[in-house]
């Protein structure tokens, strides 16, 4: 089983600090010795985000840059890690060394968690329609 | 305490010791030196922290609690002088009995890896049989219990449980010694290690045996048990060269059977289902393999194949002189009739069909792989691309009557049938 574990800087965040990212570098190294960490990222700040937001029309969506003053919790990076069952993962996200935000685990859904007609409209989505290969 | 809040809790343990129990079996492994009996005591310190943490909660480092309880069990059973068995009394005289408290928990951020390593070179010791080293790795590597690792063998709980325990008692009675081999020793006992791991990757991948839900289960820990081996020997190419292999072919796990379970073979993959994260970490762990800047060994090379497949997005696209070249390297290390057949299919596909088949035919003249229903396919398959419709023909349906696989024969006999129409 894979989970993506999202990390939500707090308000009172105070940003990356020496000792903040030395202790994250233990971390992703325990993670990574343990043979669990697939692949991580930290993200830029929301500040420099932009949002498309789509309607339902199916126009072209709104662009808006940020930063987004009315949104509070923001997602400031993230883990792919393998784990056999949602308590390790859940486990091993409690050791990180955050100080103050929050961390979301969400399991990654494999082809096989789909219904069969589900699966079998994301394998035809994924053939070249077959007018490329028209005169 | 509720019952759902009680189940939480006991999921939440089960959670630390399969996260924990390695370590906390190495370091008392190290102290005992006896892996049987340091798991008995890391147990009795999971039944301990089952009884305490529901109502004190799990302490700030689960680890190193559940490590300092077992090692303290340690020096209790040698303090009441159950010295039952002369070890005991041995594990006293070693330790000092002196050494308790700050000492105790000083050792404890002492460096973990070479007791790890030297828990994995324990349990796939040789003198073990090889069944036994896998049961071994995955109960005190893998934190597995007993039952989950029947299923996944299936046998019965017993039988695992009686191998488990014939395994602890070989080990004790060979008085096999704790520690990281060296010198010339390394190398066999490194290899007898990437084995287990590799026995294990398999034992899911080729589906052999178990379930739905163990196959997964153990292609996973395989991949797991290798990438921490990986951060444990740094320096061993083959090490890198075993994780490269497995993370390639894991990557196309969803893409290898059809609907109902039928294999597809490599050309005939949707490709855009292997997963690319697993591709990148493969390919990572090859270049690591390679800055090793040691001589090649086979679960490199074997990778090294894999992975231009890998990179090919389209089967036209497969680099295949490199792979013949590849397999030719592998017959110098791993050399095997299997290997040379594959090769021969690697020639014919990278140099045309005629050389292809030259090296088919010497190696049909060699007579080892007789009676190997891939020998008369592969060589029917450059027949046919050759027009040579009846000897092709002829190859299908001798490898067709070879082969215990229904699935196959229907797929082989088809061929000669095509073949048959083909005649003139």
């Amino acid at each position: 089983m894979r989970f993506m574990l999202f990390v939500y800087a707090g308000e009172t965040d105070p940003g990356p600090t020496l000792e903040i990212v030395e202790a994250m570098n233990r971390y992703n190294e325990e993670l990574s010795k343990a043979g669990a960490l697939l692949a991580l990222d930290g993200l830029h700040p929301p500040s420099t985000a932009t949002r498309l937001t789509f309607s339902r029309g199916g126009d072209r969506p709104t662009v808006t840059d940020g930063p987004f003053t009315e949104t509070k919790e923001f997602v400031g990076g993230y883990w792919i890690i393998q784990a056999r069952s949602k308590e390790e993962a859940v486990e091993l996200a409690s050791r990180a060394p955050v100080r103050d935000g929050t961390i979301e685990v969400r399991q990654i859904a494999e082809g096989s968690d789909y219904p069969p007609e589900v699966e079998e409209a994301a394998r035809l989505s994924q053939d070249p329609p077959e007018q490329t290969f028209a005169e | 305490m509720p019952e759902g809040q009680a189940e939480r809790a006991r999921a939440q343990i089960d959670a630390i010791w399969r996260i924990e129990s390695a370590r906390v079996i190495a370091t008392v492994a190290r102290m005992v030196r006896d892996v049987g009996l340091a798991e008995d005591l890391a147990q009795d310190a999971i039944v301990v922290a089952l009884e305490r943490w529901p109502s004190t909660g799990v302490p700030p480092n689960p680890g190193a609690w559940l490590t300092a309880t077992a090692k303290h069990r340690a020096i209790d059973l040698m303090r009441r002088g159950t010295t039952l068995e002369d070890r005991y009394a041995q594990i006293a005289r070693d330790l000092g009995v002196a050494s308790e408290g700050a000492d105790l928990d000083a050792e404890l951020d002492d460096d973990i890896g070479d007791d790890l390593l030297s828990l994995v070179f324990t349990c796939c010791h040789p003198v073990l049989p090889t069944e036994a080293r896998v049961a071994l790795t995955l109960r005190m590597l893998g934190g597995l219990k007993t039952p989950e690792i029947a299923r996944a063998f299936l046998v019965s709980d017993a039988t695992m449980g009686q191998r488990i325990s014939r395994a602890k008692r070989t080990l004790a009675d060979a008085g096999v010694p704790f520690e990281v081999p060296s010198g010339d020793e390394l190398q066999p006992r490194l290899a007898s290690v990437l084995e287990v791991v590799y026995l294990i990757f398999n034992e899911g991948y080729a589906a052999t045996a178990g379930d739905d839900w163990i196959r997964p289960a153990l292609i996973e820990e395989a991949l797991r048990l290798g990438r921490m081996l990986a951060g444990l020997a740094p320096d061993e190419p083959e090490v890198h060269g075993l994780v490269a292999l497995m993370e390639i072919q894991a990557s196309r796990q969803t893409a290898r059977t059809g609907p109902s379970g039928e294999p597809i073979l490599l050309s005939d993959q949707d490709r855009l289902r292997w997963d690319r994260l697993l591709i990148c970490r493969g390919l990572a762990s090859l270049e690591r393999a390679e800055s090793c800047g040691r001589g090649v060994g086979p679960h490199y090379v074997q990778a090294a194949i894999a992975a231009c497949h890998a990179r090919a997005r389209t089967p036209e696209e497969t680099d295949w002189v490199r792979i013949a070249a590849l397999y030719e390297a592998l017959a110098r290390v791993a050399d095997s009739p299997i290997v040379e057949l594959n090769r021969a299919v690697a020639v014919g596909m990278a140099f045309g069909a005629e050389v292809g088949l030259q090296s088919v035919d010497a190696l049909a003249a060699d007579g080892a792989l007789d009676g190997y229903h891939l020998l008369r396919s592969v060589r029917g398959d450059l027949l046919a691309k050759l027009g040579r419709w009846a000897e092709a023909r002829a190859d299908f349906e001798r490898a067709g009557s070879m082969t215990q696989n229904d699935r196959e024969r229907d797929l082989l006999l088809a061929r000669a049938a095509e073949c048959a129409t083909r005649v003139t």
